[in-house]
């Protein structure tokens, strides 16, 4: 089976700030992948590189086995949103899907169409008139009826209210039952990933810190509390990703296959949440004093 | 058709919320054999989510023998749940009732009676699967 993107030491520099670094992934076919981390982690670039619009400093990316921008043919199967899901505002919703049948070989219009009558949108209106989450929704239907293999997002609910996140998101799902698309989108909600992904990656400075199967994900990690205790007489299967200590207690987040035995350890399971904040939590400590990089908050 | 709800509060994943949601609408008479679930797309469109949860759900519901899909026209129920008695709940929930002020006049804290209860659950459960 191909994979959907697969990357080989895949780097990005600019100037000698490295925006990505050492990026090795292999995503399987058919996910809807969550792509999570602070702001200037290096999620944007990571999509950027998988379009084609940025070309690699180093290693390799391939995206559904082809190269990324390499032809109509590699471009027809990619669908992209960039962030702020971008329109054009002195063009009608009508416009846009007749730009979208000019530009796109495999359109689809009889979908596009379909979409903006589900969602009650007037083809006479002006994007430029249109709410935060009715444009996101124009550029979800111009990105999917292009009939693409796979859908790029980047930040695509980061701007929206609750109710047109969960519209948006909703949308997106009913798609991916509906049309078997393969999807990465990039956000910084991770209760919103929680619920729609099935695979994770957690990008943090320019470098994946973990990625899998959510499932699998969450049953490897486990929060560990008990007497105070060395971290270095855990289990060698163990790894320590989070730990704090009181001068009695010791608390550990660990990820490990193998079950936690030893009974002097309460064992809680961890969230998302819990997952992705070690996790950078343990990238910032490890990288000082490089300054922190901002975490969004919406 | 029932629809689902989904409370991410409560811990519980959510393809078991979906699995409980229509076990219990059996129990409740809401749904009877025959009745169509909603399709997963109707289902990730409401509570965007991942369309493998809902399959997930559905697969094990199957496995139960409580509903079976049609190809190309859905998910349908064909089996039945017990439907609880009224009675026997209202009888049973006495006689906790008394039971509850046994153990607090033996001065137990809710955290003891729920760690009891827990256990009994487990134990008398798992003579059942004997």
């Amino acid at each position: 089976m191909t994979a959907l993107i697969e990357t080989n030491g895949l780097g990005k520099r600019y100037g000698h700030k490295w925006a990505l670094r050492d990026c090795t992934l292999s995503i399987p076919e058919g996910k809807v992948v969550g792509l999570v981390g602070p702001n200037g982690a290096g999620k944007t670039t990571l999509l950027h590189l998988a379009v084609g619009l940025l070309g690699p400093t180093c290693g390799s990316i391939t995206v559904l086995g082809g190269r990324p921008g390499d032809g109509p043919a590699q471009l027809g199967k990619v669908g992209f949103v960039a962030q702020d899901t971008p329109t054009y505002a002195g063009l009608s919703i009508a416009k846009h899907l007749r730009m979208g049948g000019y530009l796109n070989q495999k359109w689809d219009q009889e979908l596009a169409q379909g979409r903006i009558d589900q969602l009650r949108l007037d083809p006479r209106q002006k994007a430029g008139s249109l709410s935060g989450g009715q444009r996101a929704q124009l550029a979800l239907t111009i990105a999917i009826a292009k009939r693409p293999e796979i859908l790029l997002l980047d930040e695509p609910v980061a701007s929206l209210d609750p109710l047109a996140r969960r519209e948006f998101l909703g949308g997106l799902m009913e798609i991916v039952a509906k049309h078997e698309v393969s999807v990465v989108l990039s956000s910084h909600l991770i209760a919103d990933l929680e619920r729609v992904c099935d695979y994770i990656i957690v990008l943090v400075s320019s470098q994946v810190q973990v990625a899998g199967e959510l499932s699998e994900l969450l049953a490897d990690h486990h929060r560990l509390t008990g007497p105070r205790r060395d971290p270095r007489s855990l289990p060698a299967d163990q790894a320590v990703i989070e730990e704090s200590h009181t001068d009695k207690q010791s608390t550990f987040l660990v990820r490990t296959r193998q079950p936690v035995l030893d009974p002097a350890w309460s064992v809680k399971p961890v969230t998302l949440d819990d997952l992705v904040l070690a996790y950078m939590a343990a990238q910032e400590r490890s990288s000082e004093p490089v300054p922190r990089p901002a975490l969004g908050v919406v | 058709m029932i629809e689902f709800q989904l409370d991410t509060a409560s811990g519980v994943a959510t393809y078991l919320q979906l699995v409980q949601q229509v076990r219990q609408a059996l129990q409740l008479g809401i749904l009877e054999p025959g009745d169509q679930l909603p399709t997963a797309q109707q289902v990730v469109a409401k509570l965007a989510i991942n369309p493998n949860t809902v399959l997930k759900a559905y697969r094990d519901l199957e496995r139960e023998g409580l509903v079976r899909p049609r190809p190309g026209q859905g998910t349908f129920v064909v089996g039945t749940l017990p439907r609880s008695d009224p009675a026997a709940q209202e009888r049973f929930l006495t006689s906790m009732n008394a039971w509850l002020r046994r153990a607090r006049a033996a001065g137990l804290g809710p955290d003891d009676i729920e760690a009891i209860y827990r256990t009994a659950v487990r134990d008398s459960f798992a003579e059942g699967v004997a």
